[in-house]
């Protein structure tokens, strides 16, 4: 058997690509954290919420309506979108100007809400949520066994960070997205409807956590709690990537994904601290973030 | 005894009943917080005309723009444009009534080129320029388009920020103060662009401290002190109200 720094090759290969998967999410799960602080100043404590949320849309749409996974796709985003958006006019809306601690203790309540409302329905075991069946069985890379399934959620996040990096960057929307982000004033005194746009804005960044939680339900199971773990870590990411930051928060994301997933393979007693790591040496050495403008 | 002799509420005579006014301002007050800025201005602005705001630093000019925009909401008063009251409306719709905005600090976006920039505003009427147009105005614009914002010179971001809201169909243009800290010749361009849009009959509302400047474009002024508006004259009788100007503007 082959051997990489004294690292079987397979063990290597596979820890790589659990790494790209964890990144996968950290980096859908990031890009919406980012894109809702950039324009709304609010950090958004519920998105773990809205991920969990995402992947018990989908698992209630199969078990309770008969509707699987690809429908599952559009529809549990749109709904969790459609949430985020109710919950943003109704509350989150009404705390713009003041301190951003009140934004942050609103989501981080809804989460606790969330979370407890789906332990109470549903206990803390996972659920299960089996792939569909274009997607079961795995592909023979030569170098090593890669499940289709997983081999899907790398190319579908990929194609959605990029899509919604089009989007911010070359799209009308996301100029008006962009300006609002710097001086949303003067953006609503040129006539843009920037009230519209922040609302839009949450339920975009909700959706696409709720889309992770889809990709998400046939790998990890579908969990109340499945959120909350993982949100500290994304966290971690977008404070690396730099707050408000879109690219920095994709690019951070698989970076630390890989990064754990090696750190897993040469020493594996650091892996669940790593991120926090690199968290603290880049706040010391670059405030702002890898990716951060400097204020 | 005639009536007509008598003076009229302690109104000075100046302020005369424009009927015919595109922009009518009545007895508008605003506040930045608890500090009361504008005292009751009335101002009126007809079609076609270039009216400029004379007036020291903190005389309220700026703020006078900023009440009409309704970027500053905490204002009492009438804000009437082709009588429609724009003090009820959200910020966004003031815009969409045709009211284009230069701000004195320009507001060239950073992470937005510079025909982002160009093209940000929304069409609030037809009638406005043409992309096509505004880079043979400005012919900078179209050699460094898909720069950033706020790589173009001062200069050139000034232009940028009269391009800006030339598309957009307004009616009316609130400039604040566009030849601060910019050179001669780049004033002098500036000029020669206000004169070209008075001719094809835009409304402007100009802020200036420069009334040299001011005068090549201006119909008429508007002298502000302290919040108020202490006289108007036309533009043929600014040598009649020179010693005023310099005790008002300190130059």
């Amino acid at each position: 058997m082959s051997t990489i720094f004294g690292i079987p090759a397979p063990a290597l290969y596979g820890q790589i690509l659990i790494g790209l998967i964890n990144g996968s999410f950290y980096a859908l799960l990031s890009l919406g954290l980012a894109v809702i602080f950039g324009l709304l100043r609010v950090i958004n404590f519920a998105h773990g919420a809205q991920y969990m949320l995402g992947a018990f849309v989908s698992y209630g749409l199969l078990n309770y309506l008969g509707i699987g996974y690809w429908l599952a796709l559009i529809l549990a985003p749109l709904i969790v979108g459609a949430v985020a958006i109710v919950i943003e006019r109704t509350m989150l809306s009404r705390l713009y100007g003041l301190d951003p601690l009140y934004g942050l203790l609103l989501t981080f309540g809804l989460a606790l809400i969330f979370e407890g409302a789906f332990r109470y329905w549903f206990g803390t075991s996972g659920k299960p949520y089996a792939p569909p069946p274009q997607l079961t069985g795995a592909m023979n890379l030569g170098f090593m066994f890669l499940p289709i399934y997983r081999g899907w959620v790398v190319v579908a996040s990929l194609i959605i960070c990029l899509g919604t990096w089009l989007l911010i960057e070359k799209t009308r929307l996301g100029s008006y997205l962009r300006a609002a982000t710097e001086n949303a004033t003067l953006v609503q005194a040129f006539g843009v409807n920037v009230p519209r746009l922040l609302t839009l804005t949450y339920g975009l960044g909700a959706a696409l956590a709720a889309l992770a939680g889809v990709l998400a339900a046939p790998i990890y199971q579908v969990n109340p709690l499945m959120g909350s773990n993982l949100i500290i870590i994304v966290f971690a990411v977008v404070v690396v990537g730099g707050m408000g930051s879109i690219l920095g928060a994709i690019i951070t994301g698989y970076m630390l994904g890989i990064l754990e997933g090696l750190t897993k393979v040469f020493y594996a007693e650091a892996s669940s601290i790593v991120i926090f790591v690199v968290m603290a040496v880049v706040l010391l050495i670059r405030p702002a973030g890898l990716f951060g403008r400097e204020a | 005894m005639s009536s007509a002799r008598i003076p009229v509420c302690g109104k000075p005579t100046w302020v005369q009943s424009m009927t015919d006014a595109l922009l009518k301002i009545r007895a508008l007050n605003a506040w930045y917080g608890e500090s009361h800025i504008l005292h009751g201005i009335d101002l009126d602005i007809r079609q076609g005309e270039t009216v400029t705001l004379l007036g020291r630093n903190g005389a309220g000019k700026t703020t006078t723009l900023r009440a009409i925009m309704g970027i500053l909401r905490r204002r009492e008063g009438t804000i009437n444009l082709a009588g429609k009251d724009l003090t009820v409306l959200p910020l966004h719709r003031v815009a969409q009534m045709g009211l284009g905005y230069v701000p004195e600090e320009r507001g060239i976006f950073a992470s937005l080129s510079v025909e982002e920039n160009l093209t940000l505003p929304p069409k609030v009427a037809e009638g406005g320029m043409s992309v096509e147009e505004i880079y043979r105005l400005f012919p900078n614009l179209q050699e460094r388009r898909n720069s950033q914002g706020t790589k173009l010179s001062g200069g050139e971001q000034q232009m940028l920020a009269i391009a800006r809201v030339l598309r957009t169909g307004a009616k009316i243009i609130l400039l604040d103060e566009p030849t601060e800290g910019l050179a001669p010749v780049i004033v002098q361009r500036i000029g020669d662009v206000l004169v070209a849009l008075k001719q094809r009959g835009m409304t402007i509302l100009l802020v200036e401290q420069n009334f040299r400047f001011a005068r090549k474009v201006a119909d008429r002024f508007y002298l502000m002190e302290d919040g108020r508006m202490v006289n108007s004259f036309a533009e043929h009788e600014l040598d009649d109200h020179m010693n005023e100007l310099h005790d008002v503007l300190g130059v």
